[in-house]
């Protein structure tokens, strides 16, 4: 962390931690402007924006028709002007008819422009599954973000670094996506939805100071620290590698990225070199996910430092389900056993995939 | 399925225009309301009459003659500069080019009704923007070459200029993108409580698309201080207005449907650009709300160089089409006031012309594309963000630059 002023800390949700990142922000900054769908009297469906409105005026905090294309394109040109607009997606999935907006036109501009017009926005959007949402409520989309250059991809996973990261994302000048996992909003969820879950007010991370602070883009936080292998994960996914690690037994590293692209590549590449294990864990659909381009900076920046393949647990190549939901989110069992078997697979064991030829470096 | 009245081998039947007479459209208050003037959207707004006289309401206050003159030159220079870079196109010296031909009256008059700091949301063919505000035709060439004084790096394809200081965003070739962006700028500068206003850009085409729709609802419900223009020029590549829903309406009616005030005018009539523009940008300052205006005009070229009309248009339609010149016809009422002559339109394109070719040649000093003299490849890896991530970084080292 960095930038902290001495201020109180008390307990938050994350969504009090988002909203009082954007009350900060709002009270610092007479540039930022906050809008989106029923984000205004109302202070929007998961209630991050509650409030806002009547203490910054209609002319900061206001509704937007429902039009996702209309609401970045016009934070575009927001931007454009020398604003700095923070516009909520009310649900990740429904992010897609803006997508030339933010493709073609906000992660471009500053490039096509040679910097003569920028897009400094924040696109906040809660994301992922576990709520019951069905296909679309629930959806992880931050593979599509990340392969778009010009783009900044966050996803906090506690009210400590959500508030922190979207200070940061606020103030940065290039467009960030801040996913929102709705699954932690109230309290740290491991996959064990059977299970009550701990509210943030319990939990180290659900204490938050009341005033300014930052946490940097593009700094990792090492969640758990460990010896035997590296879980390189982020959102909901730290929380089920916790639990895994516990009911495992495995002494596991878990790596919250927080930023995904640009990332925070030292940390990573610290970690595994040092555990020489690691598996890659998302919510999201595995194929062409981003545990793929982990998969392979691992492979690029760690290969002779690994004694056992890379194992990657994601969520299955379907769509996401409504009734078979927790069959479809990567369960701390099927997080476990990728561990088991990262473990207990090393150079030269049947079907381990390495070939025991004694030629490879390290 | 529409069609066009005319194809190649058989003239078009311009009576689909559903023109009205010089004069005739009325001029409303500054604070009219849709429901007031939704007939304008249906109308035609002319104030020169067939033999260049100005008449109607929309004729007064009358324009200085001195800013016609102006209009005239810089609809001229648009026109020889448009020529000139053609062939250089030609000769391989950039990949592309778009002229305006035809259509020079209508970014020319708006940006004299604008006012400094305002901004304007340009589609590709608005370059009289620029040259209308005398922006030097050197670093506009720059651009086209793709050399190393191309501002914008080598980066964008010819005639997509981005100019903050003379008001004109960055150009996208993603049609429609930028009408929601400048109801976004106009947003924002009356949140700012500013009094600078936006100036939208987009062809009849390009209307089809969602940004279009979407800008016209954002604009009528933040009641934003911006101009919508439509320039409906009857083709978008080879598919006719109507393709893009022209038949049987108008382009404007689209802006009276989303509550907007909505006009249609004569785009190829420089005096009633002039004026519909100075209305709307008034209406935009005094907080009256946005204005959508179609200017009927014809693309007399190509849509680009990669583009042969003649495959499915008349080869002579633009000679037919029956709003003329704009060139010929503003010249025309500068005449009947005594301030233009035929010996002075001579010289004022032998000036141009001289003006060009020696830009041109400036230009060429600092390299084209066929010469590939052009900025630094290490440049390519800069302003993707703010401060180069380490990735890039990396790859910069790897393309060894």
């Amino acid at each position: 962390m960095s930038k902290t002023a001495s201020n109180q800390s008390r307990p938050m949700t994350m969504i009090q931690a988002l909203r009082s990142a954007m009350d900060v922000m709002l009270g610092r900054d007479d540039n930022v402007v906050i809008f989106g769908q029923d984000v205004g009297y109302f202070g929007g469906v998961f209630r991050c924006t509650e409030g806002l409105q009547s203490k910054y005026g209609r002319n900061r905090v206001f509704d937007a028709p429902i039009s996702e294309g209309g609401i970045v394109g016009a934070a575009v040109g927001m931007g454009a002007y020398g604003l700095r607009p923070v516009v909520e997606i009310q649900f990740a999935d429904y992010f897609y008819p803006a997508t030339d907006q933010i493709v073609s036109e906000a992660a471009r501009l500053r490039y096509r422009s040679a910097g003569e017009f920028t897009a400094p926005l924040t696109i906040r959007m809660p994301c992922g599954g576990g709520i019951y949402g069905g296909q679309t409520h629930s959806q992880s989309p931050e593979a599509l973000f990340t392969h778009v250059t010009g783009l900044r991809t966050v996803m906090p996973s506690n009210p400590y670094d959500a508030k922190g990261l979207l200070i940061a994302a606020i103030e940065c000048d290039d467009p960030v996506i801040f996913l929102e996992p709705k699954r932690l909003y109230n309290g740290p969820f491991d996959g064990h939805h059977d299970q009550p879950v701990v509210p943030w007010s319990k939990h180290p991370l659900g204490s938050v100071p009341d005033g300014y602070y930052s946490i940097p883009l593009e700094s990792a936080s090492v969640f758990r620290p460990g010896s035997e292998l590296t879980v390189l994960t982020y959102g909901t996914m730290v929380y089920v590698a916790e639990v895994a690690a516990r009911e495992s037994g495995v002494d596991a590293e878990i790596i919250d990225l927080r930023s995904l692209w640009p990332l925070d590549i030292d940390t990573i590449v610290a970690s595994v070199r040092k555990t020489g294990r690691c598996v890659v864990l998302h919510e999201a659909t595995q194929t062409s996910g981003f545990g793929a381009e982990l998969a392979t900076l691992i492979q690029e920046h760690c290969f002779y430092h690994l004694e056992a393949p890379i194992e990657r647990v994601a969520g299955w190549d379907t769509p996401y389900p409504h009734a078979h939901e927790w069959a479809y989110f990567p369960s701390p069992k099927r997080v476990g056993d990728a561990f088991r078997k990262v473990m207990d697979e090393s150079p030269g064991r049947p079907g381990s995939g390495f070939a025991a030829s004694g030629k490879r470096g390290g | 399925m529409p069609e066009p009245s005319g194809r190649p081998g058989h003239a078009t039947d311009f009576s689909y225009l559903r023109l009205a007479p010089a004069g005739e459209a009325r001029k409303p208050a500054l604070d009219a309301t849709v429901a007031d003037t939704a007939d304008l959207a249906y109308s035609l707004v002319r104030v020169l009459d067939d033999k260049g006289h100005a008449v109607g309401p929309w004729a007064e206050p009358a324009i200085d003659t001195e800013l016609l003159r102006n209009g005239l030159k810089a609809m001229i220079k648009t026109r020889i500069y448009d020529a000139r870079m053609l062939i250089a196109q030609r000769q391989k010296k950039m990949s592309f080019y778009m002229q305006s031909l035809g259509e020079e009256a209508i970014g020319a008059a708006q940006i004299m009704a604008l006012r400094k700091g305002d901004m304007c949301f340009p589609s590709y063919r608005q370059q009289n923007l620029l040259i209308a505000q005398d922006v030097p035709l050197v670093d506009m060439m720059c651009q086209l070459f793709s050399n190393d004084q191309d501002r914008l790096k080598g980066r964008q394809l010819p005639v997509m200029y981005s100019m903050r200081e003379h008001g004109f965003f960055s150009i996208s070739g993603n049609l429609a993108t930028q009408f929601v962006q400048a109801v976004g700028w106009a947003m924002a500068s009356a949140i700012k409580g500013d009094t600078k206003i936006a100036s939208a850009w987009i062809g009849d085409g390009a209307t089809a698309a969602a940004d279009f729709q979407t800008a016209l609802t954002f604009a009528h419900v933040y009641q934003a201080p911006v101009i919508l223009n439509v320039i409906n020029n009857q083709w978008a590549i080879s598919s006719f207005q109507a393709i893009a829903g022209g038949e049987a309406t108008t382009f404007a009616a689209r802006g009276t449907g989303t509550g907007i005030v909505s006009l249609r005018v004569d785009g190829n009539d420089f005096l009633a650009a002039y004026a519909v523009s100075k209305w709307a940008a008034e209406r935009a300052r005094g907080n009256y709300g946005p204005t959508l205006i179609e200017w009927v005009s014809y693309r007399a070229g190509p849509h680009s160089t990669s583009d042969d009309p003649s495959k499915y248009r008349p080869a002579n339609d633009w000679s037919r089409f029956p709003l003329g010149d704009p060139i010929e016809r503003l010249a025309q009422h500068l005449k009947h006031l005594g301030a233009w002559s035929a010996e002075e339109h001579t010289q004022v394109q032998k000036d141009i012309e001289a003006e060009v070719v020696a830009a041109q040649k400036q230009a060429e000093a600092h390299g084209t594309l066929a010469n590939g003299q052009a900025s630094s490849v290490a440049t390519m890896f800069e302003d993707v963000y703010k401060d180069m991530p380490w990735h890039l970084r990396r790859q910069r080292q790897q393309a060894g630059v």
